[in-house]
């Protein structure tokens, strides 16, 4: 904890954007699984995701940041080609483990 | 310009991930929608309220671009502070002119509710910034309180269901028509369904060298009792019944941009809904009938306005 005599004055943030430090993947009881095959990346994903989780590079849906991702379930609801289906988190860490 | 989500998924968020809003938030859709529309430098500044909340636990933010908090009341004012600062200094020569513009964020009980004069006074003194409305129909941060803009017949926590009250028994302000009745340059009602008529406005509303108000529907799954995955498709049903028509006022000339067809009875809306559940037994069949009424009333006025036939 910082005292007063450090902390900037009006207890101003001075670093843009710093709560990505904060995962709010954590709260997460569904994980949204992505069919590449069956994306055409209308990014009708990004522009609904509540939280910027849907990873693009190059106009193209590259993945999901599940660091952040809440598995509100938005997307899976909304894709035209139901490319994204949601899962149980729960077992989906389990299969990672396997 | 038409948007392109092709170009534009390829900046970064004005918003970054990581902030608190509940799993499935409407308004941080919104936000981040509104970011991406505008083309150039942006200020912004939140009252009081779920967005400003969930952006900003100390020491974290989620604002990627120079944001401002103040109280529940002053948002509209403290940003206008800032938008003449800058033209001040821009005067004087202190600073040069980037095309910054203004966007202050407030809840419908900020803007409904408690700011309401100070809102009202920024669009008469013509500061040359957007406000927009962040509209869940209550308050939503506190606890899902009744507010100015929570619908007929929806249950609140201050408008609780019981044998003798059946939820909010007032009908809302229409707080679009109040800002349009200032003579503002620039009005509209969005929803985040339809992101590019919302970000076309978004883009229209910073273009004007003056004041401009834009009311944003935001499904709130928490205060309005839905599962988070239907954010999206309460927004789009919100259109198609009419309890939220899409529409701009520019320079006094009222526009319709969204006309279901065919348009969808109340009690679909109120099917989809907790918050309406009790509003669906035979005995408060009389207060389904009556709050059709209002929505067709409210949606023929908005049709002469429009100067739509019928």
């Amino acid at each position: 904890m910082k005292s007063w005599k450090e902390i900037t004055w009006g207890g101003l943030v001075m670093e843009p954007g710093s709560s990505v430090a904060y995962e709010t993947g954590d709260w997460r009881s569904s994980r949204p699984i992505l069919d590449e095959e069956k994306c055409s990346n209308c990014l009708v994903c990004w522009v609904f995701c509540p939280d910027g989780a849907i990873q693009v590079e190059n106009s193209k849906v590259v993945g999901i940041d599940l660091k952040h991702c809440k598995g509100c379930g938005i997307c899976a609801e909304e894709c035209p080609r139901k490319a994204i289906t949601m899962v149980d988190e729960c077992e989906a860490k389990a299969e990672a483990l396997k | 310009m038409a948007v392109k989500l092709t170009e534009i998924c390829n900046q970064e968020d004005g918003l970054a991930p990581g902030h608190r809003a509940c799993i499935g938030c409407g308004e941080t859709i919104i936000a981040r929608q509104i970011l991406q529309a505008i083309d150039s430098p942006v200020v912004a500044a939140s009252s009081t309220g779920c967005l400003e909340i969930v952006t900003s636990p100390y020491p974290f933010t989620s604002w990627r671009i120079p944001w401002i908090h103040n109280a529940f009341e002053n948002v509209a004012t403290t940003l206008a502070a800032a938008e003449t600062a800058y033209r001040v200094l821009i005067k004087q020569g202190k600073i040069e002119d980037r095309g910054i513009k203004f966007v202050a964020f407030g809840g419908d009980g900020a803007t409904y509710d408690i700011g309401l004069q100070f809102i009202s006074g920024v669009i008469d003194r013509g500061h040359r910034l957007l406000y927009v409305c962040l509209n869940n129909e209550a308050y939503m941060n506190t606890g899902i309180q009744r507010s100015g803009a929570t619908p007929m017949g929806a249950w609140t926590t201050t408008t609780p269901v019981g044998r003798v009250v059946p939820g909010k028994r007032e009908n809302r302000k229409d707080i679009t028509a109040i800002m349009v009745a200032h003579d503002i340059p620039y009005a509209a009602q969005v929803a985040p369904h339809a992101w590019r008529d919302l970000m076309t406005k978004v883009q229209k509303a910073v273009a004007i060298d003056g004041p401009s108000f834009i009311n944003a529907l935001c499904p709130c799954p928490r205060g309005w009792r839905y599962d988070t995955d239907k954010t999206i498709a309460l927004s789009k049903l919100a259109a198609e019944t009419c309890v939220w028509p899409l529409y701009e006022v520019i320079d006094g000339e009222w526009k319709l941009n969204f006309r279901p067809s065919p348009k969808r009875p109340i009690t679909d809306w109120f099917q989809s809904q907790g918050r309406f559940a009790h509003l669906l037994r035979p005995e408060n069949k009389h207060l389904v009938d009556e709050i059709q009424e209002v929505v067709d009333r409210e949606w023929e006025r908005l049709l002469e306005r429009c100067k739509v036939a019928g």
